[in-house]
This record gives C-alpha cells, sequence and structure tokens, in this order.
C-alpha cells in the first residue's frame, strides 16, 4: 500500500485511519491496530509534516506498507533536510514533565517494535511484529 | 472526531473526546478549553471514555491546558481512560502530573 499524505495536520487522522483499515486481519492483532500502530504512525506523520515538510501545502509525506508474513512495516518519508534523533531529552525525566512537546519519538518507540531512521533522517520505518 | 462540552450543574466543565486526540484536532480541544476558562469556568474534566488514541500532541496539549487552569486557580482531571491509554501516562509518567479517575462521575465526586 502508498499513500501520499499532503503536508497537512489535519489529515493526519484520516491518513492512519486509511491505513489501518485496509491492513489485511491477521499480523496484527485487532487492538494493536487499534492503538499502536495508529498512535505510532500518528506521531510519525505529525512530526513528518511540521518538521520534514514544514506543514507547506505543495508538499506531501510518503507512506509506504510493507507487509511480511508476520510483520508489518510503515515508512514514512518526507523530502525535508532530515532529523538526528540520537540526542534527544528523556520527556520522562522531572525538569520535563511540563513540557509540551518531545514525546513523539519515545511513544513511538514504547509502542512498536523497532523504529529505524533512514541515513538523511528524513525517513522513518515503524515496525509491527505479529502478535 | 468531536469534543462534545457540556456543564455539570455545579458548574464543572465535562469534554468528552470521541475518537482520538492528535496533532490534527488538539487546537480544536485546547480552544474549547480556553474559551471556558476565559467565561469563568475553573473546574474541568476531561472524559476519554470514547477515546481510541491520543498521540504526543495530544499529551502535549493536556500539559498545556493542566498548566494554564491551575494558573487560573482552576483545577484539570482527565478521566475514562482504556488499559492502553493509561499505559500511555504510565510510561511516559504523566499519571504523576493528573489527577485521573476511572469514570467522569467519579472526577465529579471528587470535586
Amino acid at each position: 500500500m502508498k499513500l501520499d499524505v499532503p503536508s497537512d495536520l489535519g489529515m493526519v487522522g484520516d491518513a492512519v485511519e486509511l491505513v489501518a483499515s485496509h491492513l489485511p486481519p491477521g499480523t496484527l492483532s485487532p487492538r494493536r491496530i487499534s492503538f499502536n500502530l495508529r498512535t505510532a504512525l500518528a506521531e510519525a506523520l505529525g512530526n513528518a509534516i511540521r518538521y520534514g515538510t514544514g506543514e507547506d501545502p505543495g508538499r506531501t509525506v510518503r507512506v509506504r506498507v510493507e507487509l511480511g508474513h508476520d510483520v508489518v512495516r510503515i515508512h514514512v518519508v518526507d523530502d525535508g533536510l532530515g532529523f538526528d534523533a540520537s540526542h534527544l531529552p528523556d520527556p520522562t525525566h522531572p525538569d520535563n514533565l511540563e513540557r509540551e512537546y518531545g514525546r513523539g519519538l519515545f511513544v513511538m518507540r514504547h509502542l512498536v517494535d523497532d523504529v529505524a531512521f533512514n541515513e538523511k533522517g528524513n525517513g522513518i520505518c515503524l515496525t509491527l511484529r505479529a502478535g | 472526531m468531536r469534543f462534545a462540552l457540556k456543564k455539570d450543574k455545579s458548574g464543572v466543565v465535562v469534554v468528552g473526546v470521541e475518537g482520538q486526540l492528535i496533532v490534527g484536532n488538539r487546537q480544536e480541544l485546547k480552544q474549547k478549553v480556553l474559551d471556558a476558562l476565559e467565561e469563568g469556568s475553573r473546574k474541568f474534566i476531561i472524559d476519554f471514555s470514547k477515546t481510541g488514541y491520543i498521540d504526543s500532541s495530544g499529551l502535549g496539549v493536556l500539559v498545556s491546558l493542566s498548566k494554564k487552569i491551575r494558573e487560573q486557580g482552576g483545577e484539570l482531571r482527565l478521566a475514562g481512560l482504556n488499559a492502553d491509554l493509561q499505559t500511555l501516562f504510565e510510561l511516559t509518567k504523566l499519571d504523576t502530573l493528573f489527577a485521573i479517575t476511572r469514570t467522569a462521575e467519579e472526577a465529579l465526586a471528587a470535586f
């Protein structure tokens, strides 16, 4: 499945529903699709649109879903400059708890089995294994 | 996704989040609550009993609202988190920042 999502934060919800509703049953449990996949994909798309394409209406974010026997991989790629995920503050530290931002990657990493960035940092791959 | 806002007879504003609270609709929730705060309401409950998922932007707007409400001498409570949402608050340690009850009725009773 491939999807080009307009660079509009208001489209994130619909894009997530489109992907989730088109996943064939069986690989992932309904609960993991309902919560883990939806939340992580919303995070990835939100980041791509906000930071990658800068919410520029003339740009798009590409989503590609790869289905394996016992794994679902979702690739989200924007045309931005890339992001260095290596030095991020811990959002659970008491000093950071009242910050409005900074939890997205943390949440993704806890909800899916693997999060990997491409070399440039403008593409993310979310992996959810069967179950 | 929809936000249903109602005022209880004791003046507590209860906002029901239907669907999801994410980057695309968090501003709408924020504005509804801030408008009620501006009109003088000081006690708020956000009811997540019909909410499927919340992303980090949704969590962030809750943190921001909690702070603004407290600055005005008010209080925000959260209610109706399902098991997955409860886990989300626990792993982000936001369960230490918010008063969370099982139901909106319990939150109302706690005010």
